[in-house]
């Protein structure tokens, strides 16, 4: 089983992507061996009104067996709440805040108020630190990369938020993770798309000095070739039952459960 | 066969106090993948006492040295270009006929002149004269001086391709990071340019981007450099260029 936490539906506003609908991300997820795709509208990320894509995605979603929702929440705008309790009520795995994307103080009071929310409501809330390497980044996109502290401000907030932290490095994870006490970095999953794998030995550290139980399977696609994800947990050779936790097990045991 | 084009190793004089495992894990990979050849370069000492970008004689002696061994100690598996720095031009090309002579099989230009500056002349001329690829290190679409390096675009490194068309070039790492778009435009009508598949910026749509500017006959399979995670090639899973761009 694996399920990739990291995927996206939608055009993209500063390049042509390939793949990006719902027949071509199944292609993709057949070609890679991935089960279940968690997935975002893109275009919603950059929309003034994030939130309209949700209905988009719902229905998408629910044609799509393996396929799963997660949609948008926007804390400034009327009707978050209702949202919030829309993906609640549907299942969705997570929903998505991107605070800087969506033109908010990353560690502000209405990301707080969000993060409180999606505690009280059991439903994971998940951001992305960039989507595109700074170096590439098309001249007008200009917003900045989600900072570290904002994720540990988060995870502070409110002691039931869980939090699914996607494209970060390295060097992010590891600022958050022993910037944390124990109790709040056990709330924090991140997903292995922007993680360095062999033969760096970025993946391989932060699997033992981390833990693998906070790590998902993520790919970024249709921005990322899924593929890079999985040959980087090929090249580890991970003992059977440390892949099967990144792969599914802490998805189904950790952040859903 | 499988050939990566741009690859690292490190030695006891860089920073990296684990550069004999960095060395084996690479290689290892590389086994997993099935990588035949790793096609290699040392730049300098890495930053430890020289700037990686620029480095200085010594370090480079020392690191082109180090290279060497290695393709000694791995006669199958490793070959090398040699690092110079433009620089030191009367250095760059004594280290040149030096590394050559003893088995290196291309030039690797990092980013310590811009790729316009005649200062890069003779070293080209040389790489004419001994029928070996230079490997330059490319930001693609350089918008601005970066610290740290003296970096070329695609269009500089075309510009110095086009006065030197019996040259063969290699356009670095397309998916490490930059506008890879502004890349290909720059290099498409430029022949004697190849571009290497590595880089940790494996896009959707960069690899068939690549095939349709420069097509399979200009693609080198670059995998994994030092800075890189598995990249594009992943899912070519062979070389692509069949026209043979070194003879040695």
């Amino acid at each position: 089983m694996r399920i990739d936490v990291n995927c996206f539906l939608g055009a993209y506003p500063y390049r042509r992507v390939p793949g990006t609908s719902p027949e071509a991300l199944r292609r993709t997820m057949a070609r890679a061996g991935i089960d279940e795709a968690w997935v975002s509208h893109l275009p919603g990320l950059f929309w003034r009104e994030p939130m309209e894509g949700n209905a988009w995605l719902y229905e998408t979603t629910a044609r799509e067996p393996g396929f799963r929702p997660v949609p948008a929440v926007h804390p400034v705008l009327s009707g978050w709440e209702v949202a919030l309790r829309e993906a609640a009520d549907r299942h969705a795995p997570a929903v998505r805040c991107d605070p800087l994307f969506f033109g908010l103080d990353p560690t502000g009071t209405e990301m707080r108020v969000l993060a409180a929310a999606c505690g009280a409501a059991k439903v994971p809330l998940m951001m992305a630190v960039r989507l595109e390497d700074a170096r590439q980044r098309h001249p007008n996109d200009q917003v900045p990369e989600l900072p570290a502290a904002a994720v540990r401000a988060l995870i502070r907030s409110d002691g039931a938020v869980r939090l699914v932290v996607t494209h970060a490095d390295r060097g992010f994870i590891e600022e958050v993770h022993f910037g944390s006490t124990p109790d709040e970095a056990a709330r924090i999953w991140w997903d292995v798309s922007w993680i360095w794998g062999p033969p760096e030995d970025h993946l391989g550290t932060v699997l033992d000095t981390v833990g693998v139980e906070r790590f998902v399977f993520g790919t970024g696609q249709p921005l990322r070739i899924p593929e890079v994800s999985v040959a980087k947990l090929d090249l580890l050779d991970l003992p059977r039952d440390r892949r099967e936790a990144i792969e599914s097990g802490n998805v189904r045991h950790g952040v859903t459960s | 066969m499988l050939i990566d084009v741009h690859a690292h190793f490190y030695h006891d004089r860089t920073p990296r106090a684990d550069w004999r495992e960095r060395n084996a894990g690479r290689l290892a990979a590389g086994r997993r993948i099935g990588v035949t050849i790793h096609v290699a370069s040392i730049l300098g000492s890495f930053g430890r006492t020289s700037p990686t970008y620029f480095p200085s004689p010594p370090d480079l002696e020392y690191g082109n040295s180090a290279l060497l061994a290695l393709q000694r100690e791995h006669p199958d598996l490793i070959r090398g270009y040699v690092t110079v720095n433009p620089n030191y031009s009367s250095h760059a090309r004594a280290e040149i006929t030096r590394c050559l002579g003893a088995g290196m099989v291309g030039i690797k230009l990092a980013a310590s002149r811009r790729a316009t500056d005649p200062l890069l002349d003779p070293i080209c001329e040389l790489a004419r004269e001994r029928g070996v690829p230079l490997l330059h290190h490319v930001w693609q679409h350089r918008r601005r001086d970066w610290p740290g390096q003296e970096a070329s675009d695609g269009a500089e490194l075309a510009a110095l391709a086009t006065r030197h068309p019996s040259v063969r070039f290699i356009l670095a790492h397309i998916g490490g990071g930059g506008d890879w778009q502004h890349s290909l435009a720059a290099v498409r009508g430029t022949p004697n340019v190849y571009v290497d598949l590595s880089g940790s910026g494996a896009d959707g749509g960069m690899l068939e981007a690549c095939l349709e500017a420069v097509g399979v006959e200009r693609l080198l399979w670059g995998p994994i450099s030092r800075w890189t995670r598995v990249g594009p090639s992943c899912v070519t899973s062979r070389p692509c260029s069949r026209r043979p761009i070194s003879s040695a």
